[in-house]
């Protein structure tokens, strides 16, 4: 294999690696409370923004950047979680769409108002710039998501499986009223679920903010990503979105070098779609 | 009677007078329709278009003396249509040509507006001065550079701009002129995004340097909202190609320029064309690792004291600090063509607009880019549109490199990067 086809692969592995890494917050909305969130990217928007202040402010990188989005994140998670979905988890399906749209639009342009149009990026080498393995370019940045995005899926899969929250968070899932039942208070675990998701979200932007640029639509761009891991991997199953982002990745990389830039999307879905034919609940779902 | 009929008597007191009040406004303004891109991916350069719109707005409606040859800067108003203002209705395209389409309908329809500019991507110019077209609307792009525009036998169309197979000469003849100098340029790789603009400069591009004998041996397009651009900049890595000329746009010129130094990729001439690679987002994000980046422009500050140096002030007033870069630059010119043939019609109906669009000659001295003129052909393109070229030498300004004539300091090889 010639090195250079070697390059593609570990640089569609890194790249995987982070679409499994902001799509950790989506699945578990999505799989466990069956809301899907619209604002997911701009959630990771957000987390990118709170990095780029927290350099601004203090000089320092995401391993600052990357706690503080996670705070951040997950309070803004319970906010919305009290403030919008609650109520509209209620309503018709549509109200769920619309109204988490509606809350993307807003994130979207506060920031727009907030911080202009500009695009913005973090130095490059906050994180220890790029290193050569066997004639191989590794950007540390890319590695270090890479890393996080197993942690973190790591983390929530340990959550959900092994502690008493996470069973009590999958019972509420599963059946609410049987949950209350039981003495869960089914607000109290959905506005933890919340805080979790869009931290894991927050914590993705600020690791992303360091070799991606930076504005206030990049929300656009990487929301639908997300989407496509999270049906791939199955809804709700952490690790099959792990599995899911770095198959795309992988896939996306290697016919972009192969066959060219403009057809990788087409190779990419035709697959996402045959595969979600044979199995529509995804590769780790639950059928 | 009650407190609340009293009040709903002054509310409609108020609104009748504030209605009163925006009818005899009217009569002295000319309403134009600008469309933009104030959101969506390619908000940045929208932003700074609607400003440079905003600082010509001024311009035209105040008296500005101090501006030299510049049509409509001396009195306050288009003297024309006795001293009417100006109002500019900006809409959003949102990076869509089929949301430009529907804002080009609703300006003409709803707004009323007596001509349009705008729309900066070409794909939306596209569909935006088709509407234009139907309800016989002029429609002057100062930006759009896709050859097409002008090949679809409009009436109503105009453009100031260079066009793409201007550019393309202006590229081929600064190469052969490197290559006569030494410079390697055997072979050329065009990277460019898909859309009408990445689209149809780049063939255009290719096709005038074939026919000069210019081998373009690697074509590759890529969509402009991609996440990942590590496979394209490995393809150029391995077929090392002497010149590598990018059309894209700045959130694409951005994730390009970042991961050609991760990827640790250096072409020996690179070239951006405009757009992206003009955007002040762009140079101030990773204009320290574009060093050496060649790309083409119309537009110069000047010196202290020149018009153009104090219509740059201006703009940076509404731009946050930014300078006037060359596509908002464009825009601007583009706009104050158009006012000035309304201001020679002397009236907004759109037919007389036309007319004096057709007939516009303007002067180099009367206008703020470096144009040999402004003079449209039968299709509507500006016949004397000109440019040079320039280059990201410090990491931080443009310089002029060539031509000669024009160029402030000789052009720098090989690219430097970072």
């Amino acid at each position: 294999m010639s090195s250079i086809l070697v390059q593609v692969i570990v640089g569609g592995l890194l790249l995987g690696a982070v679409y499994a890494l902001f799509s950790s917050g989506l699945t578990l909305i999505w799989g466990m409370m069956n809301v899907i969130n619209f604002a997911h990217g701009d959630f990771v928007m957000l987390g990118m923004y709170v990095a780029f202040v927290v350099w601004t402010l203090f000089g320092v990188g995401p391993f600052v950047g990357a706690p503080v989005a996670a705070l951040v994140l997950a309070s803004l998670g319970v906010v919305v979680y009290f403030g919008l979905i609650r109520s509209v988890m209620k309503g018709p399906m549509l109200a769920q769409i619309l109204g988490t749209f509606g809350l993307a639009l807003l994130l979207r342009y506060s920031v727009f108002w907030g911080f202009g149009a500009d695009f913005r990026t973090l130095p490059e080498n906050l994180v220890g710039g790029t290193f050569d393995v066997l004639g191989i370019r590794i950007q540390a940045s890319r590695l270090l998501a890479g890393a996080v995005a197993l942690l973190v899926t790591l983390g929530l899969h340990v959550l959900l499986t092994r502690t008493s929250l996470g069973s009590k968070m999958l019972a509420v899932a599963e059946d609410s009223t049987a949950a209350q039942l039981m003495g869960i208070r089914p607000d109290k675990m959905q506005a933890i679920a919340w805080a979790i998701a869009a931290a894991a979200t927050g914590i993705a932007g600020a690791l992303i903010a360091t070799f991606f640029y930076i504005a206030p639509t990049v929300g656009e761009t990487l929301g639908i990503v997300a989407f496509v891991t999270v049906s791939l991997g199955g809804f709700g199953s952490v690790p099959g979105a792990l599995v899911a982002g770095l198959l795309i990745g992988v896939i996306e990389s290697v016919s972009a070098y192969s066959i060219g830039a403009v057809y990788k999307d087409i190779v990419v879905y035709s697959l996402f779609l045959c595969f979600l034919w044979f199995r529509p609940q995804g590769l780790m779902g639950k059928s | 009677m009650r407190l609340r009929d009293i009040t709903g008597l002054l509310a409609a007191a108020a609104i009748s007078v504030a209605l009163a009040a925006t009818a005899s406004a009217q009569d002295k303004t000319v309403k134009i329709g600008g469309i933009y891109p104030l959101s969506g991916n390619a908000a940045s350069a929208g932003v700074h278009g609607k400003a440079a719109i905003e600082t010509a707005v001024d311009i035209i409606n105040n008296a500005h003396p101090e501006l030299g040859n510049l049509p409509l800067a001396k009195n306050a108003g288009l003297a024309g249509l006795g001293g009417a203002k100006v109002e500019v209705i900006f809409a959003d395209n949102q990076g869509s040509p089929a949301v430009g389409q529907n804002q080009a309908l609703r300006l003409i329809t709803e707004e009323k507006v007596v001509a349009l500019s705008g729309a900066y991507q070409s794909g939306i110019t596209l569909t935006a001065s088709a509407i234009a077209e139907k309800y016989g609307i002029p429609f002057l792009s100062g930006e759009s550079v896709a050859a097409n525009l002008t090949e679809r036998g409009f009436k109503w169309f105009f453009r100031t701009t260079p066009v793409a197979s201007d550019l393309a000469k202006i590229y081929l003849d600064f190469l052969k002129d490197m290559k006569a100098g030494g410079v390697k340029t055997d072979s050329v790789a065009i990277v460019h995004e898909n859309t009408e603009y990445g689209t149809s400069v780049a063939s255009v591009i290719s096709s005038v340097f074939k026919d000069n004998g210019l081998n373009v041996a690697l074509d590759i397009p890529y969509s402009a909202n991609t996440t990942d651009v590590q496979s394209q900049v490995l393809q150029l890595k391995e077929k090392k190609p002497d010149v590598v000329i990018m059309v894209s746009y700045t959130s694409d010129a951005i994730l390009y320029a970042k991961t050609m130094q991760s990827l640790d990729y250096k072409p020996p001439v690179l070239i951006g064309d405009d757009s992206g690679f003009s955007d002040p987002s762009f140079i101030k994000t990773v204009g320290k690792i574009s060093q050496g980046v060649f790309n083409r422009a119309s537009w110069s500050v000047g010196a202290p004291g020149s018009a153009t140096f104090l219509i740059n002030e201006m703009y940076k007033k509404r731009s946050g600090g930014d300078d006037l870069d060359d596509t908002s630059a464009r825009q601007m010119q583009g706009f104050f063509v158009l006012c000035d043939a309304i201001d020679r019609a002397g009236s907004t109906d759109p037919a007389k607009i036309q007319a004096a669009l057709k007939a516009t000659d303007l002067k180099p001295d009367q206008l703020i880019m470096g144009y040999k003129g402004v003079k449209f052909d039968d299709k509507g393109q500006n016949i004397l549109a000109s440019g040079l070229v320039i280059q990201l030498q410090d990491g931080e300004n443009y310089v002029p490199v060539w031509p000669k004539a024009s160029a402030r300091t000789p052009p720098v090889f090989p690219y430097k990067g970072w």
